[in-house]
């Protein structure tokens, strides 16, 4: 029986990381989802959040992505991420101009500008959330 | 017989050209690199992407009512033809060949009474056809890839073919561009974007998925398949538009570097004949001198 699971992360532009973990925990549209070794296989799509590398029993490395779409099959976990960031390198003033520019755009939404701006808010609010969430630990 | 100082000015230009012409490759081959590059960078993506999307329109398979953008509407009267070109020209026959294609396709779709309507990515592309079918142009986007492509440029053009599927504007999509095989050759490639077309998919991702899965794997979707599906989708358009758009300017590059290798070539052949009428011109010259020059003092 394995006791890792082979995590690769691919963004349109490059595959980011292709290594065995122990576990990565992804944030999915429907609530969290952990995968372990000898997950059964799934597709679920992925919200704006952070996901979690876990290995030796710890989160090694923590990995904010804005969407996408996770595949796990038979011992391998694929996520199809947009703009995904290491959590350490996200400049917390560039999100918080952005952020705040993303506020403006849903107040001044035409109707069906709405969802496309609603969409971004979440995305910058989950980017805040992970840079603060960094300052904590 | 043109004059030595004609002569003399004819090579010097040719020779400015030449300099002009290799710097061209030069900078063509660098370009061409850094695209190549970003081609196979991208192409993990694209290859899961089409394996996840296999998996879920699987699911589907024998349901009607499926998503509209993987069986089609059940139409094919309006076609919609993307044409990608290059927003410069001196690329050899890059531009050339993706222009006569899409003639012939339009053609043809007419005569089969069918309605077409062309949207350009890339400015050559569009000027040519413009003389013939301008009436049919409902879109175009240029200046594409001056930094090499992005994925947003990518989606902007994604995005825009998706509003129009909804709207209703067309039934079959098709993507005309230069697949990239090497610096010398290009293959013009028309590809079906919309209905999805299953079949490319499986070839790009076929192996690698029988090997993987193994026994064929059930998988668990959430939430449920069609709303993964109509997320994958629109996603889907995009990184086949920005693969495409990333193999055109890998062509472009490659067609422009092998154009301008021959142009650099021939003005060097050009040089030496045009040198080697100025030296004989030269002596010419010379000798006339010294014979007016020996009979003068013969006469004497």
């Amino acid at each position: 029986m394995a006791d890792t699971v082979n995590f690769e992360l691919v963004s349109p532009q490059h595959l980011l990381r292709s290594e065995p973990v122990e576990m990565v925990v992804i944030p999915c549209t429907e609530g969290d989802i952990g995968v372990l070794p000898n997950h059964s296989p799934l597709i679920a799509t992925v919200r704006p959040g952070v996901i979690d590398i876990h290995r030796d029993g710890k989160v090694v490395e923590r990995i904010f992505v804005g969407g996408g779409f996770v595949e796990v099959s038979s011992n391998r976990c694929t996520v199809l991420a947009e703009r995904p960031m290491a959590v350490a390198d996200i400049n917390r003033e560039e999100v918080e101009e952005s952020l705040a520019a993303a506020r403006k755009a849903v107040e001044e939404a035409s109707e069906h500008e709405i969802e496309e701006a609603r969409k971004h808010l979440t995305l910058n609010e989950e980017m805040m959330a992970a840079v603060d969430s960094i300052n904590h630990h | 017989m043109p004059s030595l100082k004609d002569l003399k000015t004819r090579i010097i230009s040719v020779k400015s050209t030449q300099k002009i012409t290799s710097a061209m490759k030069m900078v063509a081959a660098a370009k061409l690199r850094r695209a190549q590059e970003g081609a196979e960078e991208a192409r993990p993506y694209a290859e899961r992407m089409a394996r996840m999307l296999n998996s879920v329109a699987k699911s589907f398979e024998g349901q009607k009512g499926g998503a509209k953008m993987l069986a089609g509407t059940g139409s094919d009267q309006t076609h919609l033809i993307i044409v990608a070109t290059a927003d410069r020209g001196l690329c050899g026959g890059f531009n050339g060949s993706i222009v006569r294609e899409s003639r012939r396709m339009t053609r043809d779709l007419k005569a089969e009474g069918k309605t077409v309507k062309l949207m350009f990515v890339g400015r050559k592309g569009r000027d040519v056809m413009r003389r013939e079918f301008a009436a049919d142009i409902v879109h175009e986007v240029t200046g594409i890839g001056r930094t090499g492509v992005t994925f947003a440029e990518a989606r902007d053009v994604a995005g825009k073919v998706t509003e129009m599927f909804e709207a209703g504007e067309f039934d079959v999509c098709t993507f005309i561009f230069n697949r990239f095989k090497s610096a010398m050759t290009q293959i013009v490639t028309r590809q079906q974007l919309i209905p999805f077309a299953a079949v490319e998919a499986d070839g790009e991702a076929g192996e690698s998925q029988e090997k993987d899965t193994g026994p064929k794997a059930t998988y668990i979707f959430e939430p449920e398949e069609s709303e993964i599906l109509a997320e994958l989708l629109p996603r889907n358009l995009s990184t086949q538009v920005f693969q495409a758009l990333l193999e055109n300017s890998a062509s472009e590059h490659g067609a422009r570097m092998t154009a301008m290798d021959s142009a650099t070539r021939n003005a060097g052949e050009m040089i030496d004949k045009l040198t080697l009428t100025y030296n004989r011109q030269r002596q010419a010259v010379i000798t006339k001198e010294l014979i007016e020059i020996i009979s003068g003092a013969e006469a004497l």
